[in-house]
């Protein structure tokens, strides 16, 4: 589970994240929502160890272990994946030899055997096949010439095939089709389970439909300045955040 | 920017325990005294058992190097050379040179096994008869210092009627191909380099390729200067007769010290009508350490003849090595739709300098050249691709395409590019791209929230970066130089 306490953190001079507390209960998918530049992606990277943030106060455990004190790749191979809002290119890179890469890598820090490139095609086929996804997207370079609703499909891949035990995922949701959508939350909800915790950061009321929450908080200003239960979700789309946020202040 | 000024202190800390090649092998030898004059050159030409018409051939390049100057021009900086400083002769203490493996120094063979590369050569070089060895597809001239010491599948290949041989061997076996092909790609008084290579040349491989065949198998030089002091400067010959295909791998180590070496080849290859030769390169010299200290001086000429219509001359390099790299490998296009190739990957760290490109000159109508470099820089180093694609008055209908891409790690590093194009037929179409990128923090943070490390991530994205060269590579080949690549920027990220 992930116990967020105090947590605030800058880039550069600029304090973004101004002391958030959020606990996430092994087993629960919690939904994060809020006005843009409130600090959403942020507080994603500051999780995942994105270098350009500084933080400056608080704690945040997974599991009892101190994730920020590990380097990225740590954190990864601790079971943290983050889908990014906007996912980056690797030309050249084919996105089968980067998954399973990626993969043997946080197998080798568990101790576990490496996938030869055969049964990590089998594996890579199935979550493909499960998702309904085109087989050659694993032959394509990362995220090199996808559109926009390609390149989110692709992260939600590679969330099925690393099988993290803590998944953010960063508007995973925006600008997809209500197929593509159904995708997202379908990835999500085969990883449910006792050992899995998802933060879910959206704009949408449909994304959530599909991937019924736990909690919904409310982020405004680098504070969470609300939390409920899927009911806030629905009541958010109806009025906005602009009572939410003046009433907090 | 975090990720930069990681960067460069680690760089700046960086030892060179990524060359893995430093070893030194004790084995006796046997020297010409330090020092270049006519006499060493007779020396040279009398331990080789030469004879005359080869002796007067050194000679005369002897007295044209000495009317030539080192070239100034490309983009490297070294302290001045001192040519009389050398031994120009150096080989193992032995007969007059071996007749089959068991009569190779077993220090030699073991100093093979360490090397590790290539893969196959080893099994082969540790004493197993060749002939014997399935499934392997690589014959092998193994050129230590001055000296081949073991050729081999000798026999599989003359049996397709394949000559493959030390040139020193060709001069006494072979004169009249030797008489008839060396020295017409590249003329005695080329360059200074190429001159000082044709008086003092040691030894090399020599291939021939007979009318219509197809050689049976990969061929394979393995190049080490090992003594102290020694020049290395071997020369190697590939002609392709009509319709014959061949395919050539170069792969090249040194043992680590704090003097530079000196390393001047020339490679010449002429093919004939339909006549194809594929000559790639691994080239891993010592590079010097962390501080620049040390290292090959690798000053090479490389060209081919395209002769026959349709022929066709691809040469593919990756260079990792080397503190200086000064390297052209060019094709003379002179046959009808003859074909070019270039496809070069160079890796610089710390303070190595590599000045690389190719010559495409088209002469014949319809001929075709593609040139795909891959430059990337890291640490103090500094990388330039020189490019010349010429186009003469009968290239009708010629065409030239370059794409040059520049990856730069860290931001003390240099990449330059330049191109110079000349054309002197109107109907000849010649196309040039240029790109230069940086690993971005953004493309490194993926990969390490993906479960990468650092350098896996920076391996990964370098070697998708050169992919399009690496394909070129025979398949054992691409391996090692995967793996090359990633040693050698090793420490060059945070
Ligand atoms: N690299 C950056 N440099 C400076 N300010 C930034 C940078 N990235 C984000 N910010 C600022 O941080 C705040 C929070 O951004 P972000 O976390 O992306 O918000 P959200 O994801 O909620 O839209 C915004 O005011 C944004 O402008
Ligand atoms: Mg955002």
């Amino acid at each position: 589970m992930l116990d967020i306490r105090g947590l605030t953190a800058s880039i550069g001079d600029k304090p973004i994240l101004k002391g958030i507390d959020l606990t996430v209960p092994a087993g629960e998918v919690h939904a994060i929502m809020g006005p843009n530049g409130s600090g959403k992606s942020t507080l994603g990277y500051v999780l995942s160890g994105r270098e350009d943030y500084t933080v400056t106060g608080g704690s945040a455990m997974f599991n009892d272990a101190d994730i920020l004190a590990m380097a990225p790749e740590q954190r990864a191979a601790a079971g943290l994946f983050l889908a990014f809002q906007a996912p980056i290119e690797l030309p050249g890179v084919n996105n089968a030899n980067f998954l399973r890469t990626a993969l043997n890598a946080i197998r080798r820090a568990h101790g576990e055997p490496e996938l030869d490139a055969v049964q990590f095609l089998k594996l890579a086929r199935a979550e493909t096949k499960r998702l309904a996804m085109p087989d050659d997207m694993l032959k394509r370079n990362v995220n090199v010439g996808f559109s926009g609703g390609e390149k989110k499909r692709n992260e939600v891949l590679q969330m099925a095939i690393l099988r993290p035990k803590l998944a953010i995922l960063d508007e995973t949701d925006s600008g997809l089709d209500i197929d593509a959508l159904k995708i997202v939350a379908d990835g999500v909800n085969a990883l449910r389970g006792p050992d899995f915790s998802a933060l879910v950061i959206t704009h949408h009321q449909r994304l959530l439909d599909h991937l019924v929450p736990n909690r919904v908080h409310v982020l405004a200003h680098g504070r969470i300045v609300r939390t409920g239960g899927p009911e806030l979700a629905k009541e958010l789309e109806k009025s906005g955040y602009a009572g939410l946020i003046a009433e907090a202040a | 920017m975090a990720a930069v000024t990681e960067t460069l202190d680690t760089v700046q800390s960086v030892t060179q325990s990524g060359y893995k090649w430093g070893f030194e092998t004790a084995i006796e030898m046997d020297f010409a005294p330090k020092g270049l004059n006519e006499d060493i050159i007779r020396l040279i030409s009398a331990r080789k058992e030469e004879p005359e018409w080869m002796l007067d051939w050194r000679l005369k390049s002897y007295a044209a190097w000495l009317t030539m100057e080192e070239p100034r021009w490309a983009r490297v900086d070294h302290p001045p050379i001192g040519y009389q400083d050398l031994h120009y002769y150096a080989a193992p203490k032995k007969k007059a040179g071996p007749k089959s493996l068991d009569e190779v120094d077993p220090e030699l063979l073991k100093m093979y096994e360490k090397l590790g590369i290539p893969l196959k050569e080893r099994a082969i070089l540790a004493g197993v008869d060749p002939d014997t060895v399935e499934n392997t597809q690589i014959a092998v001239d193994a050129v230590f210092d001055s000296v081949s010491v073991a050729t081999t599948f000798q026999a599989t290949l003359r049996k397709a009627g394949v000559i493959f041989c030390p040139i020193s061997e060709a001069v006494r076996e072979h004169p009249e191909l030797v008489k008839q092909y060396l020295g017409t790609v590249v003329p005695t008084a080329d360059n200074f380099f190429a001159a000082l290579n044709s008086a003092v040349f040691t030894d090399g491989s020599f291939v021939y390729i007979p009318k219509g065949v197809r050689c049976p198998m990969e061929l394979s030089t393995y190049f080490r200067i090992n003594a102290r002091n020694t020049g290395q400067f071997e020369r190697t010959l590939i002609i392709a007769a009509e319709g014959a295909h061949v395919s050539y791998l170069e792969g090249c180590t040194a043992p680590q010290r704090d003097e530079n070496q000196l390393h001047a080849a020339v490679v010449e290859l002429v093919a004939l009508d339909d006549a194809t030769i594929k000559y790639s390169t691994v080239q891993n010299w010592y590079p010097g350490d962390a501080n620049g200290k040390g290292g090959i001086y690798n000053f090479v000429t490389k060209r081919g003849a395209c002769r026959g219509a349709r022929s066709k001359i691809s040469w593919t390099q990756v260079e990792t090595g080397s503190a200086i790299t000064w390297k052209y490998p060019s094709c003379v296009l002179l046959g009808e739709d003859s074909v070019g190739e270039f496809y070069s990957v160079a890796v610089t760290n710390n303070h190595q300098q590599a000045d690389t490109g190719t010559k495409m000159i088209h002469v014949g109508k319809g001929s075709r050249s593609t040139i795909v470099s891959k430059g990337i820089s890291a640490g103090h180093s500094n990388n330039t691709y020189r490019g010349l694609v010429r186009m003469l008055p009968g290239a009708a209908n010629a065409r030239n395409h370059t794409q040059c891409d520049s990856l730069l790690i860290g931001d003390q590093s240099g990449a330059h590019t330049v191109p110079y194009i000349e054309s002197r037929n109107l109907t000849a179409k010649v196309e040039h791209e240029a790109t230069t990128s940086k690993i971005a923090d953004d493309q490194l943070f993926y990969c390490r929230q993906r479960g990468l490390s650092e350098e896996d991530a920076v391996g990964l994205i370098v070697n998708g970066f050169c992919k399009d060269v690496l394909k070129e590579l025979p398949m054992e080949f691409a391996v090692e130089a995967q793996k090359l690549l990633a040693v050698s920027l090793e420490g060059s990220v945070g």
